[in-house]
């Protein structure tokens, strides 16, 4: 089977500064993979190597099973990506980047792509430099969809804009899943999109991925927990599994992963309640385990363990 | 059929809507034989990824509420689940245990249990019984 896309050890630094330090994961047919991190993780930097703008330095990517550093013209064009900035050229009209876009794809649905376009409210004769934010994102994917692509890649295509027009976005990409089974790879800050649309996710911190999982075996696994007594470094050394302690107000919540028997014994201990059953919204964990700066007690080893488990 | 769901929740989205689906069919809002909307337009309605709601259909389909007829979509199951009678009393068993345990932990007897059983079925009475 050929994977549509894949990361195998890959590294790439600019200067001294390594971005990528052994970026491994895969992207499964039809499936909507989430890459997540926070800004300079080397979201943008995974995907230009990816799509062969940009050589890695260690490892390599491929696309449809053809490495990224060699790319045919047939290959890229079963790929439909959208860019951060959603660059377009500002003096064509809507009309002209669909035409172009038509011109350069082996197939492109320019009728479906015109029916879109009307629903949307894209005026054909607008030039591109006069459009909205939004309305330049639509585009964009508009002519990245319409080719029928069987991977599209977009990096963070919801920069930017309002809850309304990232709703029409998310349609447009339904549409194309629905249609084709096409894979996807998105790069995004926005969590609750992530909620509605992704099959995976993979948060990208340190040049690696640390969370490489199921959205719902995430949600399945990650509990959190209350605990009014006991410091934050001697809870996340004593209580097993337990990723993170937050500081609250009159304790600390806990975010735990696979919580066992000696998890729920050491919550008792520290005063907790039963630990009820309540994972953490998305957000709240990715904030977590993306903190920089916390400090490493003996627990560290059993967090960084739990997390090569959700790897 | 007023689908709705919370992507936030910790319940993973297709079990949602199978469970959506199977009360939705309990309350009688649907009966046998209505249509389901495609997997396209309940992805489309829900912004969700249509993988999840074909996902809640093939699950749906296996527990026998929804048939899918070729070419025209997914309906309600005319029939119930079509499981052996000792299948599904082993499985009534295990639901009614499950309610008899959590229900004592959140510090319930026999009488409230009871109770708030016989309630739940008058406030919302079920629709005919369904054939197995």
């Amino acid at each position: 089977m050929t994977l549509p896309i894949r990361f195998d050890d890959v590294h790439r630094s600019f200067g001294e500064k390594p971005v990528l330090r052994g970026l491994t994961f895969t992207v499964r047919p039809g499936e909507v993979y989430a890459l997540l991190g926070r800004n300079g993780a080397g979201k943008t930097t995974a995907m230009r190597i990816l799509l062969g703008f940009l050589a890695p330095l260690g490892g390599k990517s491929e696309l449809l099973g053809c490495d990224s550093r060699r790319l045919t013209p047939q290959v890229r064009a079963r790929v439909g990506l959208v860019s951060e900035g959603h660059a377009l050229y500002g003096w064509m009209s809507v009309e002209e980047v669909l035409a172009f876009e038509a011109g350069t794809r082996a197939r492109f649905e320019l009728t479906k792509a015109r029916a879109l376009r009307e629903r949307l409210g894209l005026d054909p004769r607008a030039k591109v430099g006069t459009l909205s934010r939004g309305q330049r994102a639509q585009l964009s994917l508009l002519a990245a969809t319409c080719g029928e692509p069987e991977i599209l890649v977009l990096d963070d295509p919801a920069m930017g804009l309002d809850a309304v027009v990232r709703r029409d976005l998310l349609g447009v990409m339904i549409d194309l899943l629905s249609d084709t089974g096409a894979s996807v790879l998105f790069s995004t800050h926005i969590l609750s999109d992530v909620e509605r649309i992704a099959d995976r996710i993979g948060i990208l911190h340190g040049g690696r991925l640390l969370v490489d999982a199921t959205l719902d075996d995430l949600k399945g696994r990650v509990d959190t927990c209350f605990v009014p007594n006991g410091e934050r470094a001697a809870l996340e050394r004593d209580v097993p599994r337990c990723l993170a302690a937050k500081p609250r107000v009159g304790g600390h919540e806990l975010f735990l992963v696979d919580v066992g028997d000696d998890t729920r014994r050491a919550l008792v201990r520290f005063g907790a309640q039963a630990p009820a059953r309540r994972a953490p919204a998305l957000e709240d964990l990715f904030v977590e385990l993306t903190a920089d700066a916390r400090p490493i007690g003996a627990g560290a080893s059993t967090a960084q363990e739990s997390l090569e488990v959700l790897r | 059929m007023n689908l709705r769901i919370d992507p936030a929740s910790p319940e993973p989205i297709f079990e949602q809507i199978v469970f959506r689906v199977k009360n939705a069919v309990a309350q009688g809002e649907l009966g046998g034989g209505d249509r389901l909307p495609s997997v396209r337009e309940l992805a489309r309605d829900l912004a969700i990824n249509p993988n999840t709601v074909a996902r809640a259909y093939e699950t749906l389909e296996a527990a026998g509420v929804i048939v899918r007829r070729q070419g025209a979509g997914c309906f309600v199951s005319e029939r119930g689940s079509g499981l052996a009678t000792s299948e599904r009393r082993r499985r009534l068993d295990e639901l009614v245990d499950r309610l008899v345990t959590e229900g004592f932990h959140l510090g319930y007897g026999a009488r409230e249990l009871r109770d708030a059983l016989s309630e739940r079925l008058s406030a919302n009475p079920l629709p005919s019984k369904r054939d197995a």
